[in-house]
């Protein structure tokens, strides 16, 4: 096979952890939960009304949790059109975090959906309303969803390919002969599978740029949409939110949540999993993260200077604060990385990193549900079942993760690519952690 | 092998590109009959004429019950369980007549139902076509059939008019369609206009009513205030309104004349030029990526091959 597996590893260590228990519980939890509206009707277990129809489904799990899902795009514009390979390494774990959030986001609006039976609507063309912004979107991302799982095949075509199949020829023998009667046909049966995987994956290999190429259109059309999809509501949304700009400041919005979940995941998953800080990598995405922001906080401040709303951001209500709130953890994270020592520092990289999740984050909540006001008599706050389900949802993610990146090669191998880093720059500060936490 | 792999693939992405193209030329904006059309039938609300008998309401609900799924709503006070007692629109009702008090003696009804708009919102928003305006009466209906229950058509209207049913586990929306499959079909006219025995609720051409409403207006400027609700509201509605207070106070809320929902499409439209520009991003991109890989392979970087 090609040179580029030996970029990655899988994660050594046992699938069964005290996380993945703790995890396993909550997403039960949720689960038993959806199951309980699927009898009950969504108003049982949601604080959702007819003056607030959307809450945080549709505001975390869909419009703000498929952002924090665009690593995967963000750094395929990096490396295959920005032509920076170095941040190759980097690919398949953001990938594999793209999958899980767009799926389950998929996921959510199949819960949400009061008629989700009727949803094979969206494959009768007959049926199709071009001008409504969400069959944009949704087309769009159930497309997605199926590029980033091929766009992440490489790795479980490898897996099967290369594995041995112990766990299965030692169920298969433990039951043999009471079960399984053929032991050398599951045998060659799964030499066929290797062989076939094997035969697949070259094939793969030659037509993946296409898929990676759909799997950068097709963010850069529908995270644009994602905005669009509240202009229709008009006065609804509080003019602090409410422009035409909406779909611009959406695109720019997870292109910086994008590379700073990327940060945020480099980091949190080497000091979870003790490895060696990916910090040569991270803090080249690091360095354009500011100018990402900077874009967007001047489409942003354009558009209301443009709209004569300068003086509500000042009004100190409640929309004005959640704007300040955003626009100062958006700039604020984005500060910290003009700083070069803050962009060698793990902890520094962090920090701005969650700052500015939780920033762009905020933009897309605000949008979404703070800054959207029905009328007078309609009030929103999410109840315990409907907060439960979606933590359940974001649990499976974090488990699903956890699980991969255990059985797939997924995280980058830390061999080679610190030996390239080595060569070009030197290290600074608390830039060689594995130290630091070999005590623990 | 390798060559003809990749031209082929070309050669299926160029067609379905063309395809899409095809298939995206008819696109056009949903529009239905236009505001002055001689077609557009409408429904002019007379509150000073209201007597709040909310006989309409009760015609409204028996006539639509099955095709609708509504049910009683009880009050939880009332002992016998006698009364249907709806306090707003719901998944059960689909119009409702409210009183706003100023004082002990000046008051005035108000009903509330769907507003008909020229340029819907929820039509424009919903993905699978179960909003719909029929092209030549103006009628914004609602076919369960298709709909997806994703409730954006709540959030498109800007009167919120569409209701959903919370409490059941095959829910549906609800909203008033001057009753297009029911009393209308068999009588000609909605069972809340039939019913009224104060002659609140005109039902006609919208033209002619508009007309009729400002000559109202004209004949009797101390009745009403100078305004008919509907006649402008977002591009104007199939809904009218006369009154003697300001609107706002019974509940109709102040609007622009532009439609969020057209502006919305334009702004669609605009960057998506019936879907020329996806294809055309997607090839750009296509090019350059493949000139970076093969630089990249080069290199000996290479990803594969």
């Amino acid at each position: 096979m090609g040179s580029h597996h030996d970029e990655y590893q899988v994660q050594p260590g046992k699938i069964f952890t005290k996380p993945f228990f703790v995890l396993l519980a909550l997403v039960v939890v949720g689960f038993a939960l959806i199951a309980y509206r699927f009898f009950a009707g969504v108003g049982a277990v949601t604080g959702l009304s007819d003056g607030y129809p959307w809450g945080i489904w549709i505001a975390y799990d869909v419009a703000t949790g498929t952002a924090f899902a665009c690593g995967g795009y963000a750094l395929a514009l990096l490396i295959y059109i920005m032509n920076r390979w170095k941040y190759h390494p980097l690919i398949r774990s953001a990938l594999l975090t793209s999958v899980f959030g767009y799926c389950l986001a998929g996921f959510s609006v199949m819960v949400d959906l009061g008629r989700y039976w009727n949803a094979y609507s969206f494959f009768l063309p007959t049926r199709w309303q071009p001008n409504s912004i969400m069959f944009e979107v949704a087309l769009c991302v159930m497309t997605y969803s199926m590029v980033l799982i091929i766009e992440f095949l490489p790795a479980v075509l490898y897996t099967l390919e290369q594995s041995q199949w112990r766990w299965v020829r030692e169920s298969a023998h433990w039951l043999y002969p009471r079960l399984l009667p053929d032991r050398e046909a599951l045998h060659s049966g799964l030499t066929v599978v290797s062989k076939v995987a094997g035969h697949v994956q070259v094939r793969l290999d030659k037509v993946l740029i296409f898929f990676i190429v759909l799997g950068i259109t097709l963010p850069s059309m529908h995270q644009s949409s994602l905005g669009s999809m509240m202009i229709v509501a008009g006065e609804k949304l509080n003019p602090l939110w409410q422009t035409g700009f909406l779909p611009l400041l959406f695109l720019i919005n997870c292109v910086f949540i994008g590379y700073a979940t990327v940060m945020f995941e480099s980091i949190v998953s080497s000091y979870s999993f003790k490895r060696p800080y990916e910090v040569h990598e991270i803090s080249g995405i690091a360095r354009i993260v500011p100018m990402v922001a900077g874009l967007w906080m001047a489409v942003r401040f354009g558009d209301l200077v443009w709209r004569h709303q300068i003086p509500a951001i000042f009004a100190f209500d409640m929309n004005s604060c959640f704007f300040l709130l955003e626009v100062l953890l958006i700039g604020g994270g984005a500060f910290m990385l003009l700083s070069k020592k803050n962009r060698l520092s793990p902890r520094m990289l962090f920090v701005s990193g969650a700052i500015l999740m939780l920033g762009g984050g905020l933009f897309r909540f605000n949008v979404y549900l703070i800054g959207f006001n029905p009328g007078a008599g309609w009030s929103y706050f999410p109840s315990f079942a409907e907060f439960m389900i979606t933590v359940g949802i974001v649990a499976l993610e974090i488990l699903g993760y956890l699980v991969l990146v255990k059985i797939f090669p997924v995280m980058p191998n830390p061999k080679k690519h610190f030996e390239e880093a080595e060569e070009e720059t030197e290290l600074v500060g608390d830039a060689v952690p594995a130290r630091m936490f070999a005590g623990k | 092998m390798k060559s003809t792999t990749r031209r082929d693939f070309l050669k299926l992405m160029g067609l379905s590109g063309a395809a899409c193209l095809a298939s995206a030329a008819p696109l056009r904006a949903s529009t239905g009959p236009a505001a002055d059309s001689d077609t557009a039938i409408a429904m002019l609300y007379d509150a000073t004429r209201c007597v709040g008998c909310k006989a309409c309401m009760a015609a409204c609900k028996r006539v639509n019950m099955e095709q609708n799924n509504l049910s009683y709503e009880r009050l939880a006070t009332d002992a016998d369980q006698l009364w249907d007692a709806p306090r707003d629109l719901s998944g059960s009702t689909r119009t409702v007549i409210k009183l706003y008090k100023e004082s002990d003696t000046r008051f005035s009804y108000v009903k509330h139902s769907c507003m008909h708009c020229t340029k819907p919102g929820c039509v424009s928003a919903c993905p699978v076509k179960a909003m719909t305006k029929d092209p030549v009466t103006g009628v914004v209906a609602y076919d369960k059939n298709r709909c997806i229950g994703c409730r954006y058509c709540q959030v498109a209207c800007p009167y919120n008019i569409p209701r959903f049913q919370w409490d059941k586990a095959i829910p549906q929306i609800v909203k008033c369609d001057f009753c297009k499959e029911t009393n209308l079909k068999q009588k000609g006219c909605p069972a809340c206009s039939e019913t009224c025995p104060a002659g609140a609720i005109a039902f006609g051409k919208r033209k002619e009513l508009l007309a009729e409403a400002h000559d109202l207006i004209k004949a009797n400027p101390d009745r009403y205030v100078p305004k008919v609700y509907g006649e402008k509201e977002v591009g104007g509605a199939n809904h009218l309104y006369l009154a003697a207070f300001p609107f706002k106070k019974l509940g109709l809320p102040e609007l622009k004349e532009e439609s969020p929902a057209a502006f919305s499409e334009h702004i669609q439209h605009t960057i998506y030029k019936g879907f020329a520009a996806p294809v055309a991003l997607y090839g750009a991109l296509c090019v350059v990526a493949m000139k970076n890989k093969k630089a990249q392979e080069k290199l000996g970087h290479g990803e594969d091959d």
